[in-house]
């Protein structure tokens, strides 16, 4: 089943004064348990395909469609309550809320979804016992490496039942030993859960462990690869 | 509500360098603030309080007319039952009749214009507490046909309590009448001009020297509280009719009131300025913990939190820093405010002087009236508030890819 349909998009930046094509005519579709990586050179516009994607940017032409909504459509007030509840992200850089700890950085999602303080409580803890934080629990981001930062991420992503999640580079800031763990879990989430992933990268091991491989160049798709 | 509070309350601890320093300077601005407006009031407080006892009593009952033209021509004649109808008004807990007018003080060599007081001792001293203030002699009696005059007075004349005045008035006819009166006691009066002019006689002996049995000029009288002034007053006015005008002490002490009033703007001038130079402090603080954050707004809309609820916690920031600075201040400026009420300060030199000759004991009085403590507060709270837009508008602009890009 279709999860997200992306019909002929297009995104350019600075239209009026100097024009950047970052997204030249994109259609792809995604289905519900994929786990795909989208990969290109720099400046090939996977960061603006993702934004894109989870409704964080506009696009200059074409339609978003999740789910059976056209998620560029939708007003600002709107698109925040639908990425809410249909969409998980994992930024590069962690981007943990710093006075929070790792449970309630977790539960602080469900917390604006209006979930019980039990509910919450539980499934937090689940989460991060599943990505394997569950003796830190109540430490805080400053406290925990990049690795288990971005675990304690991928855990929030996941604490509001998403439809899918998009990470912008998860791994550009993890050594390889983090890289490897966290990619264990991504994928064992998948399996396990079927979790849907969409993460880009640069990294040839990050690459090789997915499912889908989408390369874009010059803001266009030039391979699509299943494995 | 209670997650951004508490989401708030952390982030305020974030940096707590920066929120100690803007908190304490606001806390600074409270107390100096709380602490000159309780001596300010305090003052006021004292001045009012020394007018009101030594002379105009908290109202006064006149035949109408008498307050533009304060001659005996316009004097009244006390029937019971005003004196009932007076009684009976639940806020009254004192009232004296007297009968004033100017006359002449002659003596051998030397001789003074003065304000001549008839009043009715026994109920007077309920009111202006002459007895407290007799310095030599023995306190007029409601039937004594003497006299008691005010220190300076006695000093001018070369009087002591037991030698003879000469009085020359005018009668309510205005025929001329001269009298002599033995002086029964001298009294130190705290208003110069009282001390310098006033000579007392019971009302019973005024009426006879100016030959106007039955009639006094005023009525004065107390309340039980300041606050029943006011509404004593209106009832007053109602059951005595036009015949009648009641004047409260503000009316009979316009000076007074007016230099409050100026001396009350000048002081809030300075609180102005103050206050203006807390709030940019508040503002500073503010700015910079919205600019320094722009990223982590962008995190916080993209995993869904709408930008009113991120306006409420930043706006719940700033209102914090300041409610916490004012609480302290509050805190902080009730043991000195209370130290002083009970050690006041006495002052010295020049500055006694000049409150002696204008009628006040030399000591400075503090007030403790809670609002004056609470308004404090209440001026820090609208300024966060106002403050609190700027995040609001910065976050109203922001743009959530912008700002996961800053
Ligand atoms: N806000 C912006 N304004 C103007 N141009 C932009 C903006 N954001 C991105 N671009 C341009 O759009 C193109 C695509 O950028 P994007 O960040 O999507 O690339 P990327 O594939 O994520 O690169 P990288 O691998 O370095 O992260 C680039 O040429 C970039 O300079
Ligand atoms: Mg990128």
């Amino acid at each position: 089943m279709n999860i997200i349909e992306v019909r002929d998009l297009y995104k350019i930046y600075n239209e009026k004064l100097l024009p950047v094509n970052a997204i030249n005519g994109i259609n792809v579709n995604f289905e519900t348990g994929e786990f795909t990586t989208i990969v290109g050179p720099s400046g090939s516009g996977k960061t603006t395909f993702l934004n894109i994607l989870g409704g964080l940017d506009e696009p200059s032409r074409g339609d978003v469609i999740i789910d059976k909504v056209c998620i560029n459509q939708l007003s600002e007030s709107k698109k925040t309550d639908f990425r809410m509840k249909n969409i998980g992200f994992v930024f590069q850089s962690y981007n943990l809320i710093p006075v929070f700890t790792a449970l309630e950085n977790v539960e602080f999602i469900m917390q604006l979804q209006g979930q019980s303080k039990t509910e919450r409580t539980s499934r937090a803890k689940e989460l991060l016992i599943a990505v394997g934080l569950g003796d830190r629990l109540s430490s805080r981001p400053s406290e925990l490496s990049g690795g288990q930062q971005q675990r304690v991420a991928v855990a929030r992503a996941l604490a509001s039942r998403p439809k899918f999640i998009l990470a912008d580079e998860p791994t550009a800031n993890l050594d390889s030993k983090s890289t490897e763990n966290l990619l264990d879990i991504m994928e064992k989430l998948n399996e396990e859960e079927h979790v849907t992933f969409i993460f880009s990268t640069h990294d040839q091991r990050v690459v090789n462990k997915a499912k889908r491989v989408i390369t874009i160049e010059d803001g266009r798709v030039v391979s699509d690869v299943r494995k | 509500m209670n997650t951004y509070f508490q989401l708030a309350w952390r982030n305020v601890w974030r940096n707590k360098r920066r929120t100690i320093i803007t908190a304490a300077s606001v806390f600074f601005g409270v107390l100096l603030s709380a602490v000159m407006t309780s001596m300010q009031e305090g003052s006021y407080a004292q001045y009012i309080k020394t007018i009101v006892n030594s002379y105009s009593g908290d109202l006064q009952i006149h035949k109408t007319g008498y307050s533009d033209d304060k001659v005996i021509k316009n004097a009244f004649v006390l029937q019971p039952e005003i004196i009932t109808k007076v009684k009976t008004q639940k806020q009254v807990t004192a009232i004296s009749p007297r009968l004033e007018t100017f006359a002449m003080v002659s003596g051998t060599e030397l001789s003074k214009n003065v304000m001549i007081l008839g009043i009715q001792p026994s109920t007077e001293d309920e009111i202006t507490h002459l007895s407290r203030k007799i310095v030599s002699g023995t306190m007029l009696s409601d039937d004594d046909n003497a006299v008691m005059t005010g220190s300076t007075l006695a000093r001018y004349m070369k009087l002591e309590a037991g030698d003879t005045l000469m009085l020359i008035g005018q009668d309510f006819k205005g025929l001329p009448v001269v009298a002599h009166f033995p002086v029964k006691a001298i009294v130190k009066q705290a208003s110069p001009e009282l001390d310098r002019s006033a000579v007392y006689m019971s009302v019973k002996a005024c009426q006879h020297f100016l030959n106007m049995p039955d009639r006094i000029t005023s009525l004065v009288v107390m309340t039980a509280h300041n606050e029943d002034v006011a509404g004593a007053g209106k009832s007053l006015r109602s059951t005595l009719g036009s015949g009648f005008e009641v004047e409260d002490w503000k009316a009979m002490n316009r000076i007074l009131l007016t230099q409050i009033e100026s001396d009350r703007a000048s002081g809030a001038i300075i609180k102005g300025i103050l206050y203006l130079i807390i709030a940019f402090g508040i503002f500073g603080t503010t700015m910079m913990m919205t600019l320094e954050r722009r990223k982590e707004f962008g995190v916080l809309m993209a995993v869904g939190m709408k930008k009113y609820k991120l306006s409420m916690m930043l706006l719940f920031e700033t209102v914090l820093i300041g409610l916490l600075g004012s609480l302290a201040g509050i805190l902080g400026s009730l043991p000195i405010v209370w130290y002083y009420v009970e050690h006041p300060i006495r002052l010295t030199g020049q500055a006694a002087d000049s409150m002696t000759q204008m009628d006040f004991e030399p000591v400075m009085l503090f007030c403790t009236e809670p609002s004056i403590f609470y308004t404090q507060a209440l001026i820090i709270l609208c300024f966060s508030l106002l403050i609190g837009f700027y995040p609001m508008l910065h976050v109203r602009k922001l743009k959530v890819n912008k700002a996961l890009r800053s």
